[in-house]
């Protein structure tokens, strides 16, 4: 005869949705941040054959629901002949996806290095590639870095949607553990901490990251002052003066 | 490739199921917007009040709703409202969970509004004697909020294409009527297609009009 | 150096105002009195401390150290039996009423009209009616030339119909004294002119006190009582506009009036 079960008897089999939550994010990141890239290059490209396919290519990821494009993967692709594991499917999508709306944080950066950088370049007779990646790219980067952070937070958020298409991660256990013991309140609450969690953990890393990146910046580009004020300050002081304040309204 | 064709017939068939559908989606997006619009006025109002104990209160649970995927708020919602005693439908449920996300984003777009108001207007409505209440009421938040509408306008498209997460709470809104087909007649291509291709229309256009009012406030300016 | 005719009936009295921010002085220990119906106008560079004095006259600013009297009230402190007690916010609130201030970037409310702006005022800190506020501000902006464009947005009008709707707008309250900071700085040469009108205009029908920030020398010289020369935070001269526009006596005084008369 056995005991009635509760949340604590499946912690470990729910804690194990950690590692698989993480990887996906991870991984979604790593199809997102080349394409992020690609299709901002492609925008700004001068040749139209390639600026219509990469805007065609952001404005559909954006343009439609991240689950509407993740069941059509799933449920759509295999009956058209493509099919894809539940891993890749969700990878793919969220990268996909993601890395359209990051393509607008990219092209910000590339945009906030001063013009007069590529100038130079191109006075100077460097070819293309040359520019690209040790002109330009160094200097966008720290630009990019804390938007970047930002979206592997959001990441972290969207690969709950993976748990619908079968992928055993951190929601998909819940879910599973709700099922069994009848009472899903309590498991989804903390399931909803655990994810919160998770996300200071990333943010704090992000942190460490933006100041590494800005110091790498100051080092390996002379000229180009480390962002510190920009990237690292706290929310800028409020313009809301204190008079206004404390028993508004 | 294998042999699918598509069949037109079945899709057109199945367009009237899927409008019942995009009825269920409009109508949580829209009273979804409601609410998260007004949420977010409400928890801006309160971070600005600093009210003791109240306001790092709210502060937290915003950024906690920020902070944590949106399908899991919905299923937490689903389930435990219930045992709070407010039986409401799964729509509802729903509307609640879209509108308290969304909330979180509105209340950061209302403070950058304010934050974006010249010095100058807060002066102004000091060295004229008005009340602290007029000053928010009738000089500070009309103006932030006719300047942040766009933003505004970019929630409701993003709750419009999150309305699909409703499916997994049972609410038979345009995915659910579109996977519900697909798993009575096993034809997921047609519907799924149809969805999608819905979702990607009404996203794009109203992306394209917002830009359109941006744009054309930027001239004004 | 000070600058302290007749202490005891001073409208505006400031004593040992001190401003700093960080290591910068901006203002070092500044006397200013302005009396009932004087017209004083305040010259000098910028970064001389002439705006913060300003600001610091109707309480935008708290100095570091200092008083600040309108019409015998203090602006930051409470008279109590026990001596000055240090005052917030709420009190400085009733003492500012007497005071008034026309921005340089006018700083009108852009989603109302020319009306609605000067009505603000008038409704919501001096409580008349819809109807009365109209009426007045009817007036006033009748006064500054604008009877015509009583409906028009900011947007709308020019530089200088804006300002002189800010005008109107400071002038809703009857405040005993007015401050003027820069009026004209932010407008195109040709709308100088409708705003100075309308400056002079006040200056000589109306009992208000003033004190004008400004670099028009001609203006100045016409219309004012006393002119200040502010340099580094110091009232480095001070006297008659005959004296100190025409034949300064401090050196800093005329290598500034040589520098701005040369544009």
């Amino acid at each position: 005869m056995t005991s009635p079960k509760s949340v604590w008897d499946f912690l470990p089999f729910f804690l194990g949705g950690i590692p698989v939550t993480l990887e996906i994010t991870f991984l979604a990141m790593a199809v997102a941040m080349p394409t992020a890239v690609i299709l901002a290059l492609g925008r700004k490209s001068p040749h139209a054959l390639v600026r219509w396919p990469a805007g065609f290519v952001i404005e559909f990821f954006r343009g439609s629901s991240a689950l509407v494009q993740l069941f059509w993967a799933f449920y759509v692709l295999p009956l058209l002949g493509l099919s894809l594991p539940p891993l890749v499917c969700g990878v793919l999508v969220l990268g996909l996806n993601e890395g359209s709306y990051m393509s607008e944080v990219v092209r910000a950066g590339l945009d906030g290095v001063p013009k007069g950088q590529r100038e130079a370049a191109v006075a100077l007779g460097l070819p293309a590639r040359y520019r690209l990646f040790r002109i330009i790219l160094p200097q966008a980067l720290p630009l990019m870095v804390p938007p970047f952070g930002n979206e592997l937070i959001t990441m972290l958020k969207f690969t709950a949607l993976v748990s619908l298409v079968t992928i055993q991660d951190l929601s998909f256990r819940a879910s599973l553990i709700g099922d069994t013991l009848g009472e899903n309140g309590p498991i989804f609450g903390l399931t909803i901490v655990v994810y919160f969690i998770l996300a200071l953990i990333l943010g704090a890393l992000v942190r460490l990251l933006e100041r590494a990146v800005a110091r790498w910046a100051g080092r390996q580009v002379p000229g180009v002052a480390a962002p510190h004020g920009a990237m690292l300050a706290a929310a800028p002081p409020s313009r809301v003066p204190a008079w206004a304040l404390g028993g508004g309204g | 490739m294998s042999g699918f064709h598509w069949d037109w017939a079945f899709a057109w068939s199945i367009v009237p199921q899927l409008a019942q559908g995009v009825v269920v989606t409009v109508i949580a997006t829209a009273t979804g917007s409601a609410l998260a619009f007004a949420l977010g006025l409400i928890w801006t109002f309160v971070r600005i009040a600093q009210i003791r104990l109240v306001t790092p209160a709210v502060w937290f649970f915003v950024q906690f709703i920020r902070g944590t995927p949106l399908l899991i708020q919905l299923y937490f919602l689903f389930y435990v409202l219930p045992t709070w005693g407010l039986s409401v439908s799964a729509l509802a449920t729903g509307v609640i969970g879209l509108g308290l996300f969304f909330s979180a984003y509105a209340a950061e777009i209302y403070r950058a509004g304010i934050e974006d108001l010249p010095a100058g207007q807060w002066e102004a409505a000091l060295t004229l004697g008005l009340p602290v209440r007029r000053v928010w009421t009738g000089i500070i938040l009309p103006q932030a909020i006719r300047a942040v509408l766009p933003m505004l306008g970019n929630i409701v498209v993003n709750m419009f294409k999150q309305t699909a997460l409703l499916s997994t709470i049972t609410v038979l809104e345009l995915l659910a009527s579109g996977m519900a087909i697909g798993q009575m007649t096993y034809r997921f291509v047609e519907p799924l297609t149809l969805v999608g291709a819905f979702y990607f229309a009404v996203s794009y256009l109203a992306a394209r009009a917002l830009r359109a009012l941006e744009t054309r406030d930027d001239i004004r300016a | 150096m000070t600058s302290v005719p007749d202490a005891s009936a001073a409208l505006l009295q400031m004593r040992g105002v001190y401003k700093s921010y960080g290591e910068r002085k901006i203002l070092d220990r500044i006397d200013l009195d302005v009396q009932a119906r004087e017209k004083v106008a305040i010259i000098g560079p910028s970064g001389s401390g002439k705006t913060t004095i300003l600001r610091i006259a109707i309480g935008l600013v708290k100095p570091d150290a200092g008083t600040i009297r309108i019409d015998g009230a203090y602006l930051w402190h409470e008279e109590t039996q026990a001596g000055l007690k240090p005052a917030g916010e709420r009190h400085a609130r009733k003492v500012r009423r007497a005071v008034g201030i026309v921005f340089q970037q006018f700083n009108l409310f852009p989603h109302m009209t020319a009306i609605e702006n000067v009505r603000e005022p008038l409704v919501h800190a001096l409580g008349l009616s819809r109807a009365e506020g109209d009426a007045r501000a009817t007036d006033l902006l009748t006064q500054v030339g604008l009877k015509d464009h009583l409906t028009k947005h900011p947007a709308q009008l020019s530089g200088g119909q804006q300002q002189r709707v800010a005008i109107a707008r400071s002038l809703a309250l009857q405040p005993k004294i007015m401050l003027f900071d820069e009026v004209t700085s932010a407008l195109d040469p040709e709308l100088v002119g409708e705003v100075l009108r309308v400056v002079r205009d006040l200056a000589h029908a109306s009992d208000m006190s003033m004190l004008i920030v400004t670099h028009e020398m001609a203006f100045a010289a016409d219309i004012a009582d006393r002119v200040l020369m502010f340099d580094q935070g110091q009232i480095v001269e001070e006297g008659p506009p005959a004296q100190v526009l025409k034949a300064p006596q401090n050196l800093r005084t005329r290598k500034f009036l040589r520098a701005v008369l040369e544009r």
